[in-house]
């Protein structure tokens, strides 16, 4: 009697835990849906980022080319914005920018290129196993350190060597620029070289090719697309670098293809600006902006170049 | 090539050898380029700026005098704005990166955020900087804060959080998967009870080599309009009388490491670059161990981990 009446208890009891068990069910479906809700949001947070620079940018460029016309910004030769006498001549300050470019990837493409070659196919597993933490430990340098390194460093140095240089340089800051590009391009690039299947290699070396044939004219074709990616990556970098420039190139506007003279680039004069007190909504506050937007166009073009040079080369395995 | 004789053909290995041990011997030269320049620029900071580095360099404040000025403000406006970053930063690039990687349909959507997130990386740093000077200084009100340099830095290593962990969590094999969903795991438990755990020392690296970099960035916050020369800490956090005091700190005139070493690098005097050399020494030092940490963490996970 007590047992029969026992299983009923038990029966009503998995009933009743089977209810719990879907009830519970259902608040488990409402939880998932919401948590999947949640990480969508946190991925769309890169979507909203890059509408926010649009927006912010253009928005602002936007007022400033309401009083200044497209083709005086593009044309003009004086960048003045800030004295009675305003000008607004973008090259001026896009001719500092590419000079102190071409400087850092003068220096840091071939020697970047030259550390990939080298630690790929050439250097023992022990020499590797050192040097590419090292070299990312070298792109861990904050900028800031690169620029007083090359305003108080290297240009006494360059001065030593070029007597007459200012103390203020184009120079002095796309070195050093290269120096902090290397690891970026020589990493990226060496990734590229080592994911070229063992095969090839086996058989250019079957040939009877050389080390050196063997990465110059096997490996490094194989992996061009990879290294087109990482001297965009290097080029991305030394056109929106801004501390070492604003320290070492001065902050003056200056249009020159003389590396040896001081300029101010892009980046140099938005930190000059911000280091001010430009009141909100002025055409100085939107120059910043237009200057800003000019920056990101030269990027998002260099960006689109290496997309295409990289379609261009792929090669698949 | 019929015509050569042994001779000849010994001469040309020879030559090729050679070129081969010059090339290597360019290579090494190469290399020694960046690692000489890291030396020099080092041990040109230490004997310019050791003898600065006491007790009083962190404990005082920027001043007038050299000798007197210390780091005080700017390291603890760089740990509040490290506070802000890693609160914003960490939680919202894992749980993108978990979306991506566990969640996302295979749609145009997915593609445009994946595709977004790599370019995000390349976008210069100063343009986060314009971002912020418009949106949270301005839009959002948040003034030249603590805040809005917390949440601009986020932005800025919000890409390198979220490659991090998807690299982490693709590492991570199918079979883990299967097993939790075989025992009536939903995704989320699946997600936050083998996933996530699995991938810890993956997403460790990212956010560490993440914190370094936006440690050391200073064309951003300079932007957003930070004040190079404070002589006084912001409130204390968490003291405050509620509602507004225990967070008041999150609005305060803040400056930080980097913007006091640019501060003393661009004063004529020599006697503040010493101080510049003091502070870019700390500062290398502190993101130098935060990356050597990172690359000792990701160099144990490889060696331990064998599914």
């Amino acid at each position: 009697m007590s047992s029969v009446a026992s299983t009923h208890t038990l029966t009503a009891l998995a009933e009743h835990t089977v209810s719990a068990r879907l009830a519970k069910k259902k608040t488990r479906h409402i939880r998932e849906r919401v948590i999947e809700g949640l990480l969508f949001l946190c991925a769309s947070v890169s979507i909203a980022i890059t509408l926010g620079i649009v927006v912010i940018l253009v928005s602002e460029s936007w007022q400033f080319f309401k009083h200044v016309s497209l083709f005086d910004f593009l044309t003009d030769s004086q960048w003045t914005p800030l004295f009675d006498d305003a000008h607004y001549g973008i090259m001026v300050l896009l001719s500092g920018t590419l000079v102190s470019s071409f400087v850092a990837l003068a220096v840091a493409i071939p020697l970047g290129t030259m550390i990939a070659i080298y630690l790929s196919e050439f250097a023992p597993f022990s020499v590797r196993e050192i040097a590419k933490p090292f070299l990312e430990l070298l792109g861990g340098v904050p900028t800031i350190v690169y620029g007083y390194f090359a305003l108080l460093y290297v240009t006494p140095a360059l001065q030593f060597i070029f007597p007459g240089l200012p103390g203020f340089n184009l120079l002095s800051a796309g070195l050093v620029m290269g120096i902090m590009i290397i690891p970026y391009i020589s990493s990226v690039s060496e990734d590229a070289m080592r994911s070229v299947p063992m095969a090839m290699r086996e058989g250019s070396y079957a040939m009877g090719a050389t080390r050196f044939q063997t990465s110059v004219r096997v490996v490094t074709p194989a992996a061009f697309s990879g290294i087109a990616a990482a001297y965009i990556l290097g080029i991305s970098r030394a056109v929106g670098e801004t501390m070492i420039v604003a320290v070492a190139a001065g902050m003056q506007p200056n249009l020159t293809w003389n590396p040896a003279e001081p300029a101010a680039t892009i980046t140099a004069y938005i930190v000059q600006v911000a280091l001010g007190d430009l009141p909100h909504g002025s055409i100085g506050y939107q120059t910043i902006f237009a200057a800003g937007l000019t920056l990101m166009l030269l990027t998002l073009f260099f960006n689109v170049v290496g997309h295409f040079l990289k379609r261009r080369y792929r090669q698949a395995y | 090539m019929a015509d050569l004789t042994v001779s000849q053909i010994r001469a040309l290995i020879v030559k090729h050898k050679r070129l081969d041990l010059i090339f290597a011997c360019i290579g090494v030269f190469a290399l020694m380029v960046g690692v000489l320049t890291f030396v020099a620029l080092f041990t040109g900071m230490v004997m310019d700026g050791a003898h600065r580095i006491s007790w009083d360099f962190f404990t005082n404040f920027p001043s007038r005098r050299a000798e007197h000025a210390g780091i005080l403000s700017a390291w603890v406006g760089s740990t509040l704005v490290m506070v802000v970053t890693a609160v914003t930063a960490i939680p919202v690039g894992i749980g993108g990166a978990v979306y991506l990687e566990e969640y996302a349909p295979k749609n145009w959507m997915t593609d445009i955020i994946e595709i977004n997130v790599t370019n995000l990386a390349g976008v210069p740093s100063i343009i986060y900087g314009l971002l912020a000077l418009g949106l949270f200084v301005y839009q959002f009100g948040f003034g030249q804060s603590i805040l809005s340099a917390g949440l601009t830095l986020a932005l800025l290593i919000l890409p390198i959080v979220i490659v991090a962990t998807r690299e982490a969590i693709r590492s991570i094999p199918a079979v883990i998967r299967e097993g939790a969903y075989a025992l009536g795991a939903t995704k989320w438990q699946t997600t936050a009870d083998h996933i996530l755990p699995y991938s810890i020392p993956g997403i460790l690296t990212g956010v560490i080599i993440g914190l370094a970099r936006a440690i050391g960035e200073t064309a951003p916050i300079i932007t957003i309009g930070a004040l190079t020369f404070i002589a006084f800490l912001p409130p204390a956090p968490f003291t405050g009388d509620p509602p507004a005091g225990p967070f008041d700190w999150l609005f305060a005139p803040f400056t930080v490491m980097p913007i006091q070493m640019f501060n003393w690098t661009s004063r004529p005097e020599a006697a503040f670059h010493q101080n510049a050399a003091a502070a870019g020494l700390v500062l290398v030092v502190m993101t130098l161990s935060m990356n050597a940490l990172a690359i000792y963490i990701r160099y144990r996970l490889r060696k331990n981990i064998k599914w």
